[in-house]
């Protein structure tokens, strides 16, 4: 019955996709010319490009150590959340039915309408006290506050994993440690990608709680350094493009190689 | 004796939850309830203080700055959570229907979303900036030749660049929405002779309101705390005009010695993200239907 081609839908996505491309062939059109060449026309393609703004920018930012800044924290930070995490949100959802645990939950989840202006001055003052204004800190910041929203999904998951493995792995004389580890951190396979995806681009696209936590410029991520370095290109709109696309390049790079397995995990999180 | 039987039982449990506590607490809500402390102080982030009770929360009602940041971004966060919704169901129901290479068109849609936001305002900040204004200038329309951005229409910018990002996210969960419905709702309502669009508003819509109520709720909580926008397309310009609450409480608090003054704008903010978020579940409930 529905089996032809639905063409308004389809000319709607092209204007739509056309729509969302645009903003990107514009940041490469402009960072492969040389000012000459951007000002006579910004959206044409050059005869060559100009791969010296590339090089430009990437000494101006320290491309390479702060690529390794973002990478680092988004590291830990993901596999320390899903590590820990899982775990958190496992002891919650065997344990709903006593009041203790209920409260846990209830505490993790309202937790996520407060928001962040609201500890953000303190934070700023507490962290530092204790030495933790740096990127050991906002690895720590990023576990901790993915909690709220990650036992929430996980619980959603957990309470599809039956109980009957447990309880036989439980006769057999296994710890509730090992059960956990071997038997149903495996099983959740599909929500730790989800939570890993999830906590990774939130990681490494972050800007507020780098700018606010992190004092020594040595430190700073791709996103914090093109807004420290705002001033430094001033009109150069060629370098600064140039910069912007090297700091978007690796995100676009594991999007386009892990695609449809990012698309199809993030929406299994947001259904739940 | 059962006392003693139910805590070793649940001991492993607690051991796995216990650190985690002490950690949310310290980090999240320990800094939150000193904010709240704050508040109610004239602390400035060093040396002694006064309580003052409730002289901040009186000078916020009379803070023209402060007013104007909670005007802006009410306007911006309910323009931008109505149209990133309304995008993002329109393309959600082009991509559920027949079309080419679905894949394809899924993947470009949400590439945005995994882009930084602060980066993407930057380039937007460009197109608004330079690129709009050269192309009306060539093409004579003087309505678009000046950059949007240091208008009045500022606001409209940065509610484009967030649409632009927005819809992504959203536009994923209405087609999990979509395509939760069988096919065999349609085929009933169409053999009873609905028109498409009765058979939107009466069919697709109750089913997938669920979704519509848990995306409203996220992007209106998001919306209300933009920020990474702001700094990237306007700066909080012109003058004031595009300073959201959250872009106050940060130049203000932490650069601009009003710590504790904007620590209770921070409190009235929580006051007013709860009430916004229990106002919308309230009226989204009930217009819910399950098949």
């Amino acid at each position: 019955m529905r089996t032809r081609t639905n063409w308004p839908a389809m000319i709607f996505l092209i204007v739509g996709a056309l729509f969302i491309l645009f903003p990107i062939y514009m940041a490469i059109a402009v960072a492969v010319k040389s000012p000459q060449e951007l000002a006579q026309s910004v959206l044409g393609f050059p005869s060559h490009i100009h791969w010296d703004n590339f090089r430009q920018a990437m000494s101006i930012t320290h491309y390479w150590h702060t690529f390794g800044n973002s990478l680092l924290i988004t590291f830990f930070a993901v596999v320390l959340t899903v590590l820990s995490n899982s775990m958190v949100a496992y002891a919650i959802a065997r344990n709903m039915h006593t009041p203790l645990f209920k409260g846990i939950y209830y505490y993790f989840f309202a937790a996520m309408f407060v928001p962040f202006p609201i500890l953000m001055l303190p934070l700023v003052h507490q962290m530092s006290s204790i030495g933790l204004a740096n990127r050991v800190g906002l690895i720590i910041l990023y576990i901790v506050y993915g909690i709220s929203f990650n036992v929430f999904v996980y619980i959603g998951y957990l309470k599809s994993i039956p109980l009957e493995l447990e309880e036989a792995a439980l006769v057999d004389g296994a710890s509730r440690w090992r059960i956990f580890w071997q038997i149903v951190f495996p099983l959740l396979g599909p929500m730790n990608a989800t939570v890993a995806i999830l906590t990774g681009l939130w990681a490494w696209n972050d800007f507020m709680l780098p700018l606010v936590m992190l004092s020594d410029p040595n430190q700073y991520t791709l996103p914090l350094v093109q807004y420290a370095f705002q001033s430094q290109y001033s009109t150069n709109y060629d370098l600064a493009f140039a910069s912007y696309l090297l700091a978007l390049l690796p995100m676009i790079i594991v999007y386009l190689l892990f695609q449809r397995w990012i698309v199809s995990n993030v929406t299994k999180g947001a259904i739940k | 004796m059962r006392l003693l039987k139910s805590v070793r039982r649940s001991w492993p449990y607690l051991l796995m939850t216990i650190p985690a506590l002490v950690l949310f607490f310290y980090f999240h809500t320990w800094p939150a309830l000193h904010g709240i402390f704050l508040s109610f102080t004239n602390w400035n982030g060093f040396g002694p203080y006064h309580f003052i009770g409730l002289k901040n929360y009186v000078d916020l009602f009379h803070d023209h700055q402060v007013l104007h940041a909670y005007g802006f971004t009410f306007l911006f966060a309910f323009v931008t959570t109505v149209l990133v919704n309304v995008v993002s169901l329109l393309i959600a129901l082009a991509l559920n229907a027949r079309i080419k290479l679905p894949n394809t068109f899924k993947a470009i849609f949400f590439l945005p979303y995994v882009l930084s936001t602060l980066i993407v305002s930057f380039i937007f900040n460009y197109l608004f900036s330079n690129v709009i204004p050269d192309v009306a200038t060539q093409l004579h329309l003087t309505a678009l030749s000046q950059n949007l951005l240091g208008t009045r229409w500022a606001w409209v910018g940065i509610v484009i660049v967030s649409v632009w990002q927005g819809a992504a996210f959203n536009t994923l969960l209405y087609l999990a929405g979509l395509q939760t419905i069988p096919d065999d709702v349609y085929e009933a309502s169409s053999i009873d002779g609905a028109s498409p669009w009765m058979t939107f508003w009466r069919i697709t819509l109750p089913l997938i309101a669920p979704f519509l109520t848990i995306n409203m709720v996220l992007a209106a909580k998001n919306y209300l705390q933009v920020f990474d926008q702001v700094v990237g397309m306007t700066n909080g310009g012109p003058g004031t005009a595009t300073q959201s609450v959250s872009f106050v409480i940060y130049t203000n608090g932490l650069g601009g010695g009003e710590l504790s003054y904007q620590s209770a704008n921070a409190v009235v903010f929580l006051i007013v993200l709860v009430i916004v978020a229990l106002a919308q579940v309230r009226l989204m409930q009930g217009r819910e239907v399950q098949l």
